[in-house]
């Protein structure tokens, strides 16, 4: 197996860390709605560490992103 | 202007006016182009939204005034009255990753947060200036930080290593989240646009979904600056408050 093939199925191998994104992303939104439709009142509270926990979930998933593109690109 | 096929030539830094120091290339680059139109538009926002301030303010005043407030009230609930000093420069730097976020969107520009070096700078910036403070104000005792209170010496010898791994990754996360949405978000958009451009009539679905990734673009874009400025402003409050 060459490099170059090796490195295309390295880097679809590493978008398999997505499905973590977006599982967890899924959790956060789910929360979100569960405790907004309990307590409607809490949105001005809860809404901003929503959107936290939704920037930093995404940022996990594209740690794999960016490993992915490393080996396409770098190396 | 020739069609970019290849969705990462978006991100290759050009010369556009060669300077050399001695050994040195310090051209000035399309990064530096960028990087001075985002430094001047902010402080025109500033400058010109607080120009005869009235107390009911027009549109310009208000948004420079809701951009101060808002990171200021960041700053102020997330490390306490001790923080305000640093606002400034937490302000600097919310409103230099947002812009670069958002001008970034604009076709045919250049996003400057999408090199890893530029993301790296701000990151180690703000990680060297949290442990200084942090060994500033409380001496060799920041090193306590690291031993959490009410465990166990047993555990204590797994735990310390994975303490100390995590808050030297700071760094890294921090300048990578930010690097990865960019890049991630500017690529999917190339990549669609270039669908569009090699399929003749059925372009309009590419299109459809390229509208749809650009208003995505723009939430990750602010949510992205918000993220790195909020996780600054709680890093600073470990290192003043230290848990």
């Amino acid at each position: 197996m060459d490099v170059a093939s090796a490195k295309l199925i390295g880097a679809g191998l590493a978008c398999i860390a997505l499905v973590g994104a977006g599982i967890g992303i899924g959790n956060v939104f789910a929360s979100l709605i569960n405790s907004l439709a309990r307590n409607p009142a809490a949105q001005g509270q809860v809404q901003p560490f929503a959107f936290l926990g939704f920037a930093l979930a995404e940022a996990t998933g594209l740690f794999g992103l960016a490993i992915a593109f490393l080996i396409l690109f770098v190396f | 202007m020739t069609i970019e096929l290849h969705p990462l030539a978006q991100f290759t830094v050009e010369r556009i006016l060669p300077l050399r120091v001695g050994q040195i290339d310090v051209s000035f680059t399309n990064a530096a182009l960028m990087m001075a139109i985002i430094v001047c538009l902010i402080t025109a926002l500033i400058v010109f939204g607080t120009r005869r301030a009235s107390l009911v303010p027009g549109r310009l005043q208000s948004v420079a005034e809701i951009s101060y407030e808002f990171v200021a009230d960041m700053v102020e609930s997330n490390v306490g009255p001790e923080g305000l000093p640093y606002f400034p420069f937490v302000f600097s730097l919310f409103m230099f990753i947002l812009f670069s976020n958002l001008l970034g969107l604009i076709p045919y520009s250049f996003t400057v947060t999408g090199q890893i070096i530029v993301t790296f700078a701000l990151a180690l910036t703000v990680f060297i200036g949290v442990t200084i403070i942090g060994f500033i104000k409380h001496g060799l005792h920041f090193l306590r930080f690291f031993v959490p209170e009410g465990v166990p010496i047993v555990l204590l010898v797994i735990l310390v290593p994975i303490e100390v791994l995590s808050y030297f990754i700071r760094p890294f996360t921090l300048s990578i989240r930010l690097f990865a949405n960019m890049l991630a978000g500017h690529t999917m958009l190339g990549i669609f646009a270039g669908f569009a451009a090699i399929i003749g009539i059925f372009a309009i679905f590419p299109i459809a979904i390229d509208v749809v990734l650009l208003a995505l673009e723009l939430l990750v874009a602010t949510l992205q600056a918000y993220v790195f400025a909020i996780l600054s402003c709680l890093y600073l409050n470990d290192a003043i408050h230290m848990h």
